[in-house]
């Protein structure tokens, strides 16, 4: 399949959905999904926008995207032959992977020593960032559209002009003695 | 050829170290230029977003390298604008510390009490102030419980916020939306512009060379406002002094790229980074301990869940700050805010056997994150780091259009950064997780390596030329006119936050930069107030200044 055609658009994005799918795992959206394979309850890092974050070029990731689908599955298939597993060949390699073995390719090509962590860590943390701080959409709006993640991380709905602001912020009373030698300016001596 | 420009002084970087020192300059008289590589911020540029390209992206610099990861400012004010505003003094043992080298690390002309009255300069300058128990946020509050229901003593830190217009909206890290935030952008950089300086933002400066009038020709491209990746131009200008304060993971890469054109560098250019002995461990609080075991509550059924509203980091405990302790086993430990983005991958699951930065468990984490008390530790570390050769251009191959760079340090921790970093985490277990409160674990080191915001010591002032880059006077061996004013020219690891220290030596520095400057002609004095005009500072130091510029 020549890169670039819809098909491979298509398988590109499958793979990338698990990849993102096994940081931050999430429900399926609907029950024919196979990317996600829906480890956990509620949206994960697709749900949260993974792949347009990835296709976002402010990245500079997107060049990379076809590489980095295509080394996962080559790693995929790899990994398969190694613990003798049968693969659906309807899906690409990495997305045919069980759960548990998704999980465990990714903390072997992100483990210290491994020649391409780099590259692999640098994937996951913006399938990380896709969920934890909504990195491709301003953050006002994310929230006003329930965010998966940062809905579930209870980040706090700001004031009508997008900015936040606590009005209670402490428990206003001493709650430790002060180090005996702390000087007169605050600081330690 | 069109002959460059020139100026009396060029400032490379516009944080604490250069800030400082341009303004003194230009109150005194010189012609001075400062180039930032950031583009300038200020007010309502600073965003509340997570979105890629706002203040949050354009104002920071994420340089990934081989075991050490460096997070610094990258604008206009330099760290002063992105920095939480911690500013305590380092406390006095710091200054004896031996290090690696097996001889005093500092010079023998700075120790706590000599620098005390450039302390007090800065102090006056930003202004710092000490906090009350109603200035401590919530987290903080529950910092402080916890130290002294193990038995521990707790202090709020001395800072640079302006309580009557802090928000507490915790978003300090993308630059002060409220002007509550004492950077560099309210005293010393409008003074030096006031005197006459100028700021030149998005110019990253490359290398220097030696002009043939002993003086120096500083090399620049003009970095694309939105794109970082990209340069919209080049120059070079000429300068008789040179002040370097790019931050410690940019000052010896310029260095490093001068060399062929500069001539040798000091052994020490490049090597003995530290990364301030930094850490980060993430506890996980049950509420209903915390209510029960501490007393605390913050009304409407709730203890805590307050890791979103704060100002950073406002009480560290300082007990194990004890100059009687071995070194490599002294070290503080403060309550600290992490915003999402920038570091949450890197907590791992309190408990978990296998690598636990990802996954269901994590995500099951992150549903807690209001419940998130994260402590950063500081301890003594081995000034291991290395850079490796220079990119080729900036201090970074950078990825990302803003912020995220590879870059060539190398770190990897000695058995006595290690041994400290497993103590202080003990430390920590063992203060949340008696009786319940909560569950603790470090960040992994396995991803990006260890990580700092507070880069330190990679061109360090020094007596032994083979240890130092900069004689005491934070002048560059062998380069006479060059000086360096930033991090970088600290010696080592402090235990606390180094942004007063940093300051208080750029302050020191002064003297014998305005001396080097009158003696290639600049007609400077040295003397200015307080950016504000305060003068109480200046009394105290005018004596020691003194004796700097005769040296």
């Amino acid at each position: 399949m020549a890169a670039g055609t819809p098909e491979a658009e298509d398988d590109r994005t499958i793979t990338l959905e698990a990849f993102a799918d096994t940081i931050i795992p999430g429900e399926k959206r609907s029950p024919g999904d196979r990317s996600v394979a829906g480890a956990a309850p509620d949206g994960g890092a697709v749900a949260a926008g993974a792949i347009e974050l990835l296709e976002t070029s402010a990245t500079g990731l997107t060049d990379g995207l076809d590489n980095f689908a295509g080394d996962l599955d080559a790693h995929a298939r790899a990994y398969a032959d190694q613990h003798a597993l049968v693969l659906d060949d309807s899906l690409p390699p990495f997305a045919a992977l069980p759960f548990t073995d998704r999980t465990a390719l990714v903390r072997a090509l992100t483990a210290p020593g491994h020649p391409e962590k780099v590259f692999w860590v640098m994937l996951s943390l913006f399938c990380n960032m896709a969920y934890d701080s909504a990195a491709h959409l301003h953050t006002a709006d994310a929230i006003a559209a329930g965010h998966p993640g940062l809905t579930a991380m209870g980040f706090a709905v700001p004031d009508a002009d997008g900015l936040w602001r606590f009005t209670e912020h402490s428990y206003g009373r001493k709650l430790a003695d002060l180090h005996p030698d702390t000087t007169p300016s605050g600081s330690p001596a | 050829m069109t002959t460059p420009e020139s100026t009396d002084v060029l400032v490379v970087g516009s944080g604490f170290g250069g800030a400082i020192t341009a303004y003194h300059l230009a109150a005194g008289g010189a012609k001075v230029t400062i180039l930032e590589r950031g583009p300038w911020l200020s007010g309502t540029d600073f965003d509340h977003d997570f979105l890629l390209g706002s203040s949050y992206t354009r104002a920071f610099d994420f340089v990934v390298g081989d075991g050490m990861s460096v997070l610094g400012g990258n604008c206009v004010g330099g760290g002063s604008v992105v920095y939480f505003a911690a500013l305590p003094r380092a406390p006095g043992f710091v200054f004896e510390r031996r290090g690696s080298i097996g001889r005093r690390m500092w010079p023998a002309a700075i120790s706590r009490d000599t620098l005390d009255p450039w302390y007090d300069r800065i102090a006056e300058a930003m202004p710092v102030r000490t906090q009350d128990w109603d200035d401590v946020t919530y987290a903080g509050g529950l910092w402080a419980a916890a130290c002294n229901h193990s038995g521990r003593t707790a202090n709020p830190v001395p800072n640079g916020v302006d309580n009557d217009k802090c928000v507490n909206c915790n978003w300090m890290m993308s630059g002060c939306r409220f002007d509550a935030k004492r950077s560099l952008l309210f005293n010393y950089l409008p003074a030096a512009l006031a005197h006459g300086a100028r700021i030149r933002p998005l110019h990253e400066v490359q290398r220097l060379e030696r002009t043939d009038d002993g003086g120096y020709r500083v090399h620049y491209n003009v970095v694309h406002d939105e794109d970082y990746r990209l340069q919209s131009g080049s120059g070079a200008i000429d300068a008789k002094i040179v002040v370097l304060a790019a931050g410690a993971g940019a000052t010896p890469v310029i260095l490093q790229r001068s060399e062929p054109t500069l001539g040798a560098m000091p052994h020490a250019v490049g090597r003995y980074f530290s990364g301030n002995g930094e850490r980060l461990n993430t506890a996980v609080l049950d509420e209903e301990r915390v209510r029960d075991v501490l007393g605390l509550s913050r009304g409407a059924d709730l203890a805590y869940e307050a890791n979103q509203i704060g100002k950073g980091p406002c009480v560290a405990n300082w007990d194990r700050l004890d100059g009687s302790l071995p070194e490599y086993s002294r070290y503080s430990l403060e309550q600290l805010y992490f915003p999402p983005g920038l570091g949450t991958i890197l907590a791992q699951v309190p408990g978990a056997t296998t690598p636990s930065w990802f996954g269901v468990d994590k995500k099951e984490m992150l549903r807690r994150w209001r419940s998130w008390l994260i402590i950063f530790t500081m301890i003594e570390d081995d000034n291991e780091g290395v850079f490796g050769p220079p990119p080729p251009t900036g201090n970074a191959n950078r990825i990302s259009q803003q912020m995220l760079g590879h870059g060539p340090l190398s770190y990897h921790p000695t058995a006595n950064t290690q041994r400290a970093w497993a103590e202080s985490d003990a430390d920590v277990k063992d203060i949340l997780e008696r009786d319940g409160l909560a569950k603790v674990a470090p960040w992994t080191n396995d991803l990006v390596g260890a990580y700092t915001v507070h880069p330190l010591a990679s061109c360090r002032i020094g007596d032994d030329p083979s240890t130092s880059a900069l004689d005491d006077r934070h002048e560059l061996r062998g380069h006479p006119g060059v000086f360096v004013t930033d991090g970088s020219a600290v010696p080592g690891a402090l235990t606390v936050n180094p942004a007063m220290t940093i300051a208080a030596l750029a302050e020191r520095a002064v003297p014998g930069i305005v001396r080097a400057a009158r003696e290639r002609g600049v007609d400077v004095v040295y003397g200015a107030p307080s950016p504000d005009g305060q003068t109480s500072g200046r009394r105290a130091t005018l004596p020691l200044a003194s004796d700097l510029l005769r040296r």
